[in-house]
């Protein structure tokens, strides 16, 4: 394995790592709720009373974050997105995703963060099949096609 | 109080996606290319998270309410089963083929990214797919446990 240098960012990584773990943080505390969002906008798909509000104004507030992130952020914090994937690959994709967060209870938010930051076997357990599944995918896309 | 925190909260959790480079499917797909020039910036974007929502899930597990005087929500299953481990699975396999998870693929989908609303539409159906499945499965009288 070689480390890819040039686009390694670990300030940055770390930095924003660390704007997640608040969040989390401070919507457990504050809130008393897991920052999951695949459960947070899987909840508003079949909407139950009393139970919308706080989905959409976290959502509200994650769809605003790019705006306020194009006003503050320095111009080289700011990059070009690398999308390698065709429309077909990205349908299925986000099929799988819809699926397999909601049948697996969490994402890379609610399992990933939230999970291990609570130190959860469960969590700990659906985020090492995410992405050993991660791994083996990239592997075979690199390998086959 | 709720609304204003939950917003703010929402604001924070999108401005880190952004910082920490996890909007980019480029450097997702970077680090699960094991085999390939590895860029390992995901491992530090967990690990800053972990090692911050450590300390806020330790005082949480302390607590009976939430700061607000409301109740405080922690996960109760403990179940590692098939449908956790099958699930994860997929949602592994979507997130490698694209390099989008649910966060990073909105906040791309609100920042202007025509693929990214591709991927939220489908991962829109995909998610209502589950709610039918589901639906079924209660109805024939074989809930599930859920979460």
């Amino acid at each position: 394995m070689s480390i890819d240098w040039i686009h390694f960012t670990p300030w940055t990584a770390l930095a924003g790592g660390i704007l997640l773990g608040l969040a989390a943080s401070a919507f457990v505390l504050i809130n008393g709720r897991i920052l999951g969002i695949s459960g947070i906008l899987g909840g508003l798909l079949v909407p139950q009373k009393g139970d919308t509000g706080w989905r959409v104004a976290f959502m509200l507030g994650l769809l605003v974050a790019p705006l306020l992130y194009a006003a503050l952020a320095p111009a080289s914090f700011i990059t070009l997105p690398r999308i390698d994937a065709g429309t077909t690959r990205i349908v299925l994709a986000g099929v799988l995703v819809g699926v397999g967060t909601r049948y697996g209870s969490g994402c890379t938010s609610g399992h990933g963060v939230c999970g291990m930051s609570r130190l959860s076997p469960r969590s700990l357990a659906a985020t090492a099949s995410f992405m050993v599944a991660g791994f083996v995918t990239v592997f075979a896309l690199r390998s086959w096609l | 109080m709720n609304r204003i925190s939950e917003f703010f909260v929402g604001l924070v959790f999108g401005v880190g996606l952004m910082l920490s480079g996890m909007t980019d499917p480029g450097k997702v797909i970077g680090f699960l290319n094991l085999a390939g020039p590895w860029d390992p910036s995901l491992a530090l974007v967990m690990g800053g998270a972990v090692a911050v929502g450590y300390f806020g899930f330790a005082v949480a597990k302390r607590r009976s309410s939430n700061l607000l005087g409301g109740a405080l929500r922690l996960p109760t299953s403990n179940a590692i089963d098939r449908r956790l481990l099958l699930g994860s699975l997929l949602f592994g396999a979507g997130w490698g083929l694209a390099g989008f998870c649910p966060g990073p693929a909105l906040v791309s989908m609100a920042a202007g990214q025509p693929k990214a609303l591709v991927f939220v539409l489908a991962m829109l159906a995909g998610m209502a797919v589950f709610e039918v499945l589901e639906r079924g499965l209660y109805r024939s009288g074989a809930a599930p446990n859920k979460a």
